[in-house]
């Protein structure tokens, strides 16, 4: 039996390195969105607290435990990361996979807030995005999720599709701060 | 000439640029114009419509005169201010809009001619012939009257946008600016203080006004104020500053752009990547505006040449640069706060050694002279001389007139507020009779609170006071505590003065410098009967020109006032909009360049359909292969045409993946689907896939697809590529808005799977090869769907078919997407098969009637389409009652009907109209239009789709299609949209 081979979704287009800041590509891990069915938050949340030891996160927020995290993702929606979600959790809510829908990527280093200013048009200062949240907004013209776990790291999530123009629009504006910062500016 | 007074710059740091290819050396920090006068160099332009000679009339971005085009190639930006750009090792520096020399510009003839070109000269003269408007006298005037011109290179990716977002956007680093940002900052709000300045130092000189501080202890200089508390900005944390950005626009929700210059002080050599200009987007909680204001010129005849500016320049050359603008000045003001800048001035020892004589002309006859200068009261400056630069002034004092030598005339005729940006959100200044200055409206834009000289406050005492206040005022609403910042003390003195809008005097007098408007033209105005201010300033264009018309504006409308006997607020004023300074196109669209334009959508199998050399098309912002060319074939027809047969006699492989995908699931998913398609997916059995239809609320078609059912509670939808987006914001609305009541849940699928659609009469031994466990004919029937296992991958398998062959659409995760399309090509190409393209697939699919958005173009109903059938009488659906109205059922309507030639070889296009036989090709004789056709390899000849007048009531009649465009008439036959295996036998195979 022949084998088919997987392939990450911004394999080949990263790191991208500049003063400051580093682009790379997470490694391929399950995640899964969990959307409660009506009336069953607290069930769901329950049940999230023991399979993953995680509760369903309230909007904007991310929360880790032992490797395997949840961030909030929209309205009534969770994305569970790094695991496949516990038998119990497909009772009261609907799941599903988008392990591979989501090309993964992360932003870290001192420039990361200045490099995103570029691209994403709301406020990522810690004081308005502080450790542990979870952002849906706009990644140049590309829908996103923003994970920030803290520190000067962003996770930045955007269709696998568009892997290619979101490496494209981040290393543009890595170069823009950096040549700002090389002019002592 | 430099003096070495007050002045900050290195003189170390030498530059040496170019002004029209001569070298000039200055100093870093220097710009253009101060660099020139430091010179001497006072010419340094033409005007737009005369010609006249033109030099530096302001020291700000308000320049209406000094434009010059900077660079070339690529790197060419017209319409410069030299007030701001900063001289830079290489700066190339060219004077605009002459023929020949600067000095012997060609077209100074427009000067001679003047008597005949006031305003509305040329729509008067250029009416007739009619047609010569747009092929000779516009390209001739366009070129004679104009700025500098583009390079037409293209420009690159230069520059950049941002965002910046705060509690306090102070604009404005003035002392009110300062201010307020100080008590802000101190209150621990985040602050951004914005100035449109290189450097926040050397411009605080008003007057030498001394500040001290509440005790009364410390005095401070204006300039050793600004920068203490600047220092104390700068070591706070919760302060960033943004030098050379200039807020443009006042936007919705507390929303700022702004423009900086990021790079344009340097040379583009200095670093590849560094943006020229930003644009950015703040948004601010609470606003404080501190932008000062604008000293207010004087009309008087030939007030317009080189070696006339404003007296705030004057000061700003001589404190920010240290140079002086001549050595026998001259200066006709008209406020008391003037003649103290020129005794405080000539009292300093650098400069009196550097003045040989001073004369200051006030037409106020009780004006008093206040340093050691010769006063003329009661007088008004009535002419000037000197071509390219002024030589002599004549004043006239009571009956007697005398003639000055003089090399500087500074003007000062009091202030008006700069407050263009309060009118952004639709306020008109409101005019202050008292003051004789217009003012801020209240409460003009919310959340932005006016402070000091653009509020109208001119003293320095009161502009510290306002800053603080209204900065109070801000920290207030953020909820935050007033911090108890003193107030320092100063003086309370300014604005005494009178407004002397025109000398009466022979000659013509300027106002606006930048469309050479004259106090004639805004009489002319009045007298042809275009006396509202809005009617003058298009009749006129005075305001029109870059500059926004800052230092006319005001003078422009108290002559318009003035000439239809009207007060200065009966007259009113013209607006503000955005932008506040001219933005170039690069920094409004930056990031929009090249592969920034839109996202680059590619499916899983890009790489594998590039490598084998298939052009690529867009479908919406996903790219798809076009064909995929075989050694010898020379066209794409020859590629299509081979991949139709190919696919109609063995097997062909094409990436679906683009198609949308949603996960529907819930206890109500299927009742949810019975409300957003018109038929009914409620019943249908789990594993099995059926096709449907949604209606928008007005009862037209909006996409088409098949939905699976995957489980009891689980559905996926598919939808078409171009209508993913739309589909899903739907199915979300009706989720969200219209049925609350149902527990359902959805979710966009699309990018989580590559779908690879397997066509053809060997479709089913293809995938046995991958399959684990292969399939037989009974097992997966033609519309079943199920999960399967591929190479040993979990996958989910359905069995449609868009080209009216046995086929089926694998689904595997899409980091398998890649592998699956390469192995399941080379298994194709095993069997006498292979890839094909959209190309083909569109020939495939015309063949049997399908329909894509050519048809479903949003204008067209269930029934146009002759899919009646599919609107359930058993439910309700979105669309149903808007689609039974009388109207969108009459058989007279446009539809669907297929079209085939008459002759084997007739050429049917897209786009094209349809007539009766024998009816003139006109538009009231019009049947309908073709919306898609193809050269079907199967049939032998082209085949189309289209909407005709009574369409299926008109089989086998003989019509003519004629593309008036492409001068194209073919005739045709009306047939079914059905080509090919009319009883969908192959597809069941």
């Amino acid at each position: 039996m022949a084998e088919l081979i997987a392939k990450s979704p911004a394999h080949g287009l990263v790191p991208v390195e500049t003063a400051g800041a580093r682009l790379t590509e997470a490694p391929l891990a399950p995640i899964w969105s969990i959307a409660p069915l009506r009336g069953k938050t607290e069930a769901v949340s329950d049940a999230l607290e023991q399979g993953h030891g995680l509760p369903f996160p309230a909007p904007g927020t991310l929360h880790a435990f032992q490797g395997v995290r949840i961030a909030w993702s929209g309205l009534d929606q969770a994305f569970l990361m790094g695991a496949s979600p516990a038998p119990e959790l497909s009772r009261d809510a609907a799941l599903s996979d988008q392990s591979d829908g989501w090309a993964h990527m992360i932003l870290e280093g001192s420039a990361a807030r200045a490099v995103l200013a570029r691209l994403v048009p709301i406020d990522l200062a810690p004081a308005a995005c502080p450790p542990g949240s979870a952002r849906r907004t706009l990644l140049g013209h590309m829908h996103t999720l923003i994970l920030h776990p803290g520190g000067d790291r962003f996770e930045l999530l955007v269709f696998r599709s568009m892997a290619e123009t979101a490496v494209h629009e981040v290393a543009r504006a890595m170069t823009a701060v950096a040549a700002r910062a090389a002019i002592g500016d | 000439m430099r003096i070495d007074t007050n002045w900050r710059g290195d003189p170390a740091e030498r530059i040496v640029f170019t002004f029209n290819g001569q070298p000039i050396e200055g100093y870093r920090g220097d710009t253009v114009a101060a660099a020139l006068l430091a010179k001497g160099i006072r010419l340094v332009g033409r005007s737009f419509k005369y010609h006249r000679p033109r030099g530096i009339f302001t020291a700000g971005s308000e320049e209406p005169n000094a434009l010059v085009t900077i660079g070339s190639g690529a790197d060419q930006m017209p319409n410069v201010r030299a007030t701001l750009q900063e001289i830079h090792d290489g700066l190339e520096v060219r004077s605009q809009n002459h023929i020949g020399p600067l000095q012997r510009d060609l077209l100074a003839v427009n000067d001679l001619l003047h008597p005949f070109l006031g305003a509305g000269f040329y729509y008067k003269t250029f009416m007739w012939p009619r047609s010569f408007w747009e092929r000779v006298y516009e390209p001739v005037i366009r070129r004679a009257a104009g700025l500098g011109a583009l390079s037409h290179d293209h420009g690159g990716a230069r520059s950049e946008k941002a965002f910046a977002h705060c509690d306090v956007l102070v604009i404005g680093a003035g002392i009110t600016g300062i201010m307020a940002a100080y008590v802000a900052a101190r209150a621990g709000a985040d602050v951004l203080l914005v100035d449109e300045n290189m450097s926040l130092h050397n411009r605080h000189r008003h007057f030498d006004d001394p500040i001290r501080d509440a005790q009364g202890i410390t005095h401070f200089s204006p300039e050793d104020f600004a920068f203490f508390y600047l220092n104390a900005l700068q070591a706070m944390p919760n302060v960033r500053i943004m030098t050379r950005t200039t807020v443009t626009g006042i936007y919705d929700g507390g929303s700022y752009g702004a423009l900086e210059r990021t790079g344009l002080h340097l040379s583009p050599d200095a670093h590849p990547d560094l943006p020229r200009e930003t644009f950015w987007r703040i948004r601010a909680r609470q606003t404080v505006l501190a932008t000062g204001a604008l000293e207010r010129p004087i009309a008087f005849p030939n007030n317009d040449r080189p070696g006339i500016m404003m007296l705030s320049a004057f000061m700003r050359y001589v404190d920010g640069f240290g140079v002086l603008c001549g050595r026998t000045p001259s200066f006709f003001v008209t406020n008391d706060d003037a003649h103290r800048v020129i005794a405080g001035l000539i009292a300093r020892p650098e400069i009196a050694q550097a003045i040989r004589r001073c004369t200051v002309i006030d037409p106020r006859p009780e004006a008093r002279a206040q340093g050691d200068y010769r006063l003329i009261a009661g007088a008004e400056v009535i002419d000037t001389r000197g071509r390219h630069g002024l030589r002599e002034i004549t004043v006239r004092q009571g009956g007697s007139q005398q003639r000055i030598e003089t090399d500087l005339l500074a003007l000062s005729g009091g202030w008006n507020p700069t407050l263009h940006l309060t009118c952004h959100l639709g306020a008109r200044p409101v005019w202050n009779a008292e003051a004789a200055m217009f003012v801020p409206a209240q409460d003009a834009v919310p959340g932005l609170h006016p402070a000091g000289a653009c509020n109208g406050t001119l003293s320095t005492g009161g502009c510290l006071r306002d800053g603080h206040t209204t900065a109070l005022r801000a920290i207030a609403v953020l909820g935050l505590a007033d911090p108890g910042v003193p107030v320092p003390q100063a003086g309370e003195e300014a604005g005494n003065g009178v407004a002397l809008w025109q000398v009466q005097a022979k000659g013509r007098a300027w106002l606006d410098l930048a469309n050479d408007v004259t106090t004639k033209d805004v009489a002319q105005s009045a007298q042809e009967g275009f006396a509202s201010v809005e009617h003058m300033k298009r009749y006129t264009t005075q305001g029109m020109a870059p500059d926004q018309g800052k230092s006319s504006n005001i003078g422009a409308l108290a002559i318009l006032a003035d000439a239809t006997g009207r007060s200065i607020s009966a007259t009113g004023t013209t607006t503000y909009r955005p932008p506040f300074v001219p933005l170039t196109m690069g920094a409004l669209g930056a990031g929009g360049e090249g592969h920034g334009f839109a996202p680059e959508r590619k499916m899983t199998s890009h790489a594998a359909t590039v490598a084998r050399g298939a052009p690529m098309i867009e479908a919406g912002l996903w790219y798809r292969p076009s064909y995929f060319p075989a050694p010898g074939e020379t066209t794409w027809q020859q590629a299509c045409d081979r991949e139709v047969r190919m696919v109609r006699q063995s097997v062909g492989v094409v990436d679906v993946s683009s198609l949308g995908k949603i996960d529907i699931q819930g206890p109500d998913a299927g009742a949810f689907l019975d409300f957003v398609y018109t038929n009914t997916f409620s019943t249908l059995p789990v594993g099995r896939v059926r096709y449907g239809l949604m209606l928008r609320e007005d009862g037209h078609v909006m996409d088409d697809g098949t939905t699976a059912r995957l489980g009891p509670d689980h559905y996926v939808m598919t939808t078409t590529t171009a209508a993913a987006g739309q589909v899903m914001a739907h199915l979300e609305l009706v989720a969200q808005g219209l049925r609350p009541d149902l527990d359902v849940r959805v979710i966009s699928v699309t990018e989580q799977w590559a779908q690879m659609s397997v066509a053809g009469p060997l479709a089913r031994s293809l995938l046995n090869g991958i399959l684990d466990t292969p399939l037989d004919t009974a097992g997966f029937p033609f519309m079943a769907c199920g999960a399967v296992r591929v190479h040993g991958i979990e996958a989910r398998l359905f069995r449609v078919s868009f080209s009216g062959e046995q086929a089926f659409e694998v689904a595997v995760p899409a980091r398998f997407g890649d592998a699956l399309y390469r192995d399941l090509v080379a298994r194709a190409e095993a069997l006498g098969g292979g890839a094909y393209g959209l190309e083909a697939l569109n020939v495939l699919r015309l063949e049997k009637g399908f329909l894509t958005h050519a048809e479903m173009h949003g204008r067209v109903t269930a029934y146009d389409l002759g899919l009646q059938g599919m609107m359930s009488p058993k439910k309700d659906y979105i669309g149903k009652p808007a689609a039974a109205r009388p109207g969108l059922l009459e058989p007279g309507r446009e539809r669907l009907v297929g079209l085939k030639p008459v002759d084997q070889g007739g050429i049917l296009t897209a786009g094209a109209r349809l007539f009766t036989k024998g009816d003139p090709h006109t538009r009231p004789h019009d049947q309908g239009y073709v919306t898609s056709v193809g050269s079907s390899a199967t049939l032998g000849h082209m085949i189309g789709l289209g909407f005709l007048r009574h369409g299926p009531e008109r089989m086998g009649e003989a019509i003519t299609l004629v593309d008036h465009l492409r001068g194209i008439q073919t005739p045709c036959e009306v047939c079914a949209p059905v080509f090919f295996d009319q009883d969908g036998g192959r597809a069941r195979g």
